[in-house]
């Protein structure tokens, strides 16, 4: 039986985990590799890195970076953020990552996903996609929730499963950051919409809501990043209480 | 030990070098006959579309060199697909080295199969000290059915083989550069298997 991932999300700004991490027993908590290695040993199933940092050399810091989590950590782990041309893609892959993913970059230039996909395979290639329910439709946005776009959220995804993405990340900007939970009802539509993975984001505040979004959203796999970075929810905890729900997990 | 890693332009080769490193041996990265003639081993990865990848190997002549290898060769994910007679992806021939022919998931289930699942029916050295049911990393939206070759299988949406060997022919389904410890001990076996055949 497949089973349901679990997903810690780190966010990186040259090269340093930032957000707030607060793991008493690790001697940097700021340092993403040392922090990848402690969600492994806990039982993560993936990592996704976030990059967030805008100077100049970001790219050498995250490849710098990618090399090291590739050789320190033996389950996948996809990188995101300013991914922008096959060239980007290229250098990631080479260091090590399993998986990039895309998000603006795809909506500006959406023939990427094509490009990507036939160079390197769907499998490698997540398509993150941010939405916001507005008057009963959920429209995609850029830069965080920022920016509107007059994407249709479904469209969209029905768009780049087409053009060749393995995966879908969708964070809903109404659930992101409430720990309210997940956006169940979006993530059903949408893996009726698809028949490509979704990992849902946004909202996890409790192991219910981990639950609520494997079965009633239909996910294939959940990510979070402030509940595990705080120790409010333990991997291992988790996964005994998904178990005890009946949901398939890797324990 | 020499362990040469089929260069033939694939996705992400890294993760296997890194894991043969947190083993404590070193890969080479090689096209070159030669080089991968000689190895103590060979390991023949592959992420991305069979066609492309046949068709890189074939003008690399690495086709034609594969299947004639002696020592223990271990094939992983697409890799070992292409070890198999013939893929539906692009409608491209194998390598003929497994008797299976290599289909496609119904849309019955997701496509692709991503995550981790159980492996049993385990029947090689290659699984030594591995548990019936252990969990492995998968990623793949072909596969190769249950067959005579099989040597441990998998389900989703069927039972199909998520390992297969054949002499010294070996080839998982499953990313074991990826499978946490578990994996790790699957490529350990790996290496230390004999050329006894």
């Amino acid at each position: 039986m497949l089973t349901k991932r679990i997903i810690p999300c780190l966010d990186i700004k040259n090269g340093r985990t930032v957000k707030g991490v607060n793991f008493v027993d690790l001697k940097d908590a700021g340092d993403p590799v040392e922090l990848a290695k402690k969600y492994t040993e806990t039982g993560a199933d993936e990592l996704v890195f976030l990059d967030i940092s805008a100077t100049e050399e970001r790219r050498t810091t995250l490849v710098d970076l990618v090399r090291k989590i590739a050789g320190a950590i033996n389950i996948p782990f996809t990188v995101g953020g300013g991914i922008s041309s096959v060239e980007d893609v290229d250098i990631l892959l080479k260091n090590g990552a399993d998986k990039i993913s895309i998000n603006s970059s795809a909506v500006k230039n959406p023939n990427l996903i094509n490009e990507i996909a036939s160079k390197y395979g769907s499998q490698c290639v997540v398509v993150a996609i941010d939405a916001k329910q507005i008057e009963n439709n959920w429209m995609v946005h850029l830069v965080g929730g920022k920016v509107a776009t007059k994407l249709n959220l479904f469209d969209w995804a029905k768009e780049v499963e087409q053009r060749g993405a393995g995966e879908i990340l969708f964070t809903s900007m109404n659930n992101d950051g409430t720990k309210n939970g997940f956006a169940n009802q979006a993530l059903a539509k949408l893996s009726e919409t698809v028949n490509i993975p979704i990992i849902a984001s946004g909202g996890a505040g409790s192991m219910q809501h981990f639950a609520a979004t494997f079965i009633d959203g239909k996910a294939d796999a959940a990510l979070a990043a402030s509940v595990f970075h705080f120790q409010e929810i333990e991997i291992p905890e988790l996964k005994q209480f998904l178990r005890s729900k009946k949901i398939d997990v890797r324990i | 030990m020499k362990i040469a890693i089929i260069d033939y332009g694939a996705g992400n080769v890294q993760s296997v070098l890194f894991a043969l490193e947190r083993l404590g041996f070193q890969g080479i990265l090689t096209d070159d006959w030669n080089e991968i003639k000689t190895a103590d081993k060979v390991i023949f990865p592959g992420v991305g579309e069979a066609g492309t990848a046949m068709k890189k190997l074939s003008d690399k002549g690495l086709a034609a060199l594969i299947p004639t290898l002696k020592q223990p060769i271990l094939g992983i994910c697409l890799g070992m697909q292409l070890m198999c007679k013939s893929t539906q992806e692009g409608n491209t021939k194998g390598l003929g080295i497994f008797n299976v022919e290599v289909i496609k998931f119904t849309n019955q289930v997701k496509v692709p199969q991503m995550g981790w699942n159980m492996i049993y029916n385990l029947q090689s050295p290659l699984f030594e000290g591995i548990q019936e049911e252990e969990f492995m990393y998968l990623v793949h939206s072909f596969y190769a059915s249950k067959c005579d070759e099989s040597i441990a299988t998998t389900n989703y949406e069927t039972e199909y083989s998520s390992a297969l060997q054949k002499n010294n022919f070996y080839g998982v389904q499953f990313h074991p550069e990826k499978s946490g410890t578990a994996g790790e001990q699957i490529l350990k076996n790996f290496l230390q298997l004999t050329t006894d055949y």
